[in-house]
This record gives C-alpha cells, structure tokens and sequence, in this order.
C-alpha cells in the first residue's frame, strides 16, 4: 500500500514525529517529521542519518505563533532540507498548542504561492479543514487531540465531516495514545496518520512503533471491508427456524 | 571583518560573504539553511552575497521534533 500526498511518498500510513526520540535507528518508517533550529557546533547532523536510514524528512514549523514566522521556518526547511513539502504548524499560545486558524489559512496561501506543498496541521473542525483545503493545502492534518495529550481521537464525529468534506488526503496528527486510537483514525477514514509521543514516550519505542504499524494496516483493511452499521438492539446469528423443543 | 549577529550573539567574523562564512564556521556541506537579516539565502547564492557590520545570521539545522 502507498499513499502519495503532493510529491511526497509514503509507504506505509503511519508517519513518524521524531519529537524526543532516544533513538531513531531501530524505527521503522518512510517520513518523519523534523523541526528546524539553530545550528549548534559538534552537534550530530539528523539529516544524516535520516538520510542514511532512507527516511524522508518532513520539516515542521514548530514554534510559529504567526503566519510570517510559519513561512519564514518554512523557507530555512526547504533550503535546509532539499524538500518542497511542508508540515504546517501555527499555534495560539504555548500552554494550549493549538492550531491558530486564521493564521494557518494564511500561512497556506502564502507558501502555495511560493510553491509548497502545504500539510497542515489544523484543528478537528470540518470547516478549517475546508478553509485550508481551499487555501492550497496539500492535505490536512487534524489533531486527534492536544499535542502529546495522548487522549486518542476525542471527536469522531468531526473527523468523519473532515474526510468526507475533503479532496485532500486527511492524516490524523497529534493526541493519538495508542495503537487502537490509530486504527480508529483509519477506520473512520483518514489516509494516515502522525504519531511521535506515544511511540517515542513508550517503555519500548521500537515494539510501539511496530504495534502502530500493524494498526493502521488493520485500520486500513477494515475500512475498506466496510463496517457493519450499529443498531441498537441484539440481532440474532443463529437461525430462529428449526428450533427443537426443549420445554422437555 | 565584520561585527555580525550569529544566532543571537555578537561576534566578529573574516569571512566577506556567506559561502566564506560557510568555511569559516566548518559548516557541513548539506542539511544547513543560512538566513542574513530575516531572508533565506539559497546555498547557490552565498558566495555572492556580502556579510556587513550588523547582519543578523541565522544559522539553521534539522532537529528532533513534531507532534511532541
């Protein structure tokens, strides 16, 4: 199964925030996110060893608080990192992270103007979703629920209105605590999602890692198997004919 | 020599222009972005653009981080 968003290329639905990882090299998976910061002497070069594990990095703009600071992070990504893509991240305030929508709108105009492939990070509000999607976002990307919150998926409602709104691919980013919150986020519809925290944070990252795997392609299997519909009342699997008599 | 900003602190540097300040600092040849005075300047451009008293030089690198 792949999955292409843009020009990016994801062989699995499952990407990696590399956000406090101990270690990277027994992780599996085809992206992974990256932040952009100053360069420090000495320091050992996370474009390296992506590159030398075949990872495709996807630079965030984490730590913009406003659409010029978004873009800014953006260019020293594409720059920094050879790429054309970009995950967009504009949050309100430090305490909360949340996505800042008017400012993510227009940090999504300005860099698909300036050739982004913008995925962006959005709240889990159909309506954003539409507004980002028309903007030029190449997908979106709603939380699940606050950043490393591990809550899981808090409304599944909103996340069906979001994929069956868009045209874009959805990916399911941040809140998900668990292999079962990322095989709901694909059996609800979603085209992948991102997790770091509750892979990096696990006692065993690395069979974390493996269990989110094998979730989202349960996710994916059973999406497109089909759900049977819920109804209130016990419907039998036995048939009601040919009973014997068992008032004996 | 120039009197310039390097990520937040003063410091005086040889280099007339970026690609020289590249050598300078030992930066590595891939996985760094330079942005002079709020702009980013390409890799392809830094030999021809100029350092002056009072530029403010980013010097930026991937790290860990996303969806913490």
């Amino acid at each position: 199964m792949s999955l292409t968003i843009g020009s990016l290329s994801l062989d699995s639905p499952l990407i990696l925030g590399t956000g406090g990882a101990r270690r990277l090299d027994d992780i599996e998976a085809s992206v992974a996110t990256v932040a952009l910061r100053r360069y420090r002497p000495g320091a050992s070069s996370l474009y390296e060893l992506l590159a030398r594990l075949g990872v495709t990095p996807l630079p965030n703009t984490a730590g913009a608080h406003t659409a010029s600071e978004a873009v800014l992070l953006a260019e020293l990504g594409r720059e920094a990192l050879g790429v054309p893509f970009v995950k967009l991240e504009v949050v309100i305030d430090d305490r909360s992270l949340l996505p800042d929508p008017v400012e993510l709108v227009r940090a999504t105009e300005q860099l698909s103007a300036r050739g982004f492939e913008v995925l962006a990070y959005t709240n889990d509000d159909p309506a954003t979703a539409a507004l980002l999607e028309r903007a030029g976002a190449v997908a979106v990307m709603p939380l699940a629920s606050p950043i490393g919150s591990g809550l899981g998926i808090q409304n599944p409602r909103n996340l069906v209105a979001i994929v069956e709104g868009a045209s874009v691919p959805v990916v399911v980013d941040a809140g998900i605590g668990a292999p079962s919150d990322a095989a709901l986020a694909l059996e609800l519809g979603a085209d992948a999602v991102l997790v770091a925290s509750a892979i990096m944070r696990a006692h065993d990252p690395a069979a974390m890692a493996q269990a989110m795997a094998l979730a989202v392609e349960a996710g994916r299997l059973a999406r497109a198997a089909g759900r049977i519909p819920r109804q209130p009342l016990a419907l039998a699997s036995s048939p009601t004919e040919g009973l014997p008599n068992l008032s004996i | 020599m120039s009197r310039v900003t390097l990520n937040g602190e003063p410091r005086e540097v040889h280099a007339a222009d970026l690609a020289a300040l590249a050598s300078e600092l030992a930066l590595p040849e891939r996985g760094v972005a330079i942005a002079r005075n709020g702009e980013v300047v390409p890799r392809s451009r830094w030999h021809e653009t100029p350092l002056h008293d009072g530029d403010a030089i980013e010097l930026v690198t991937a790290v860990q981080g996303g969806a913490l």
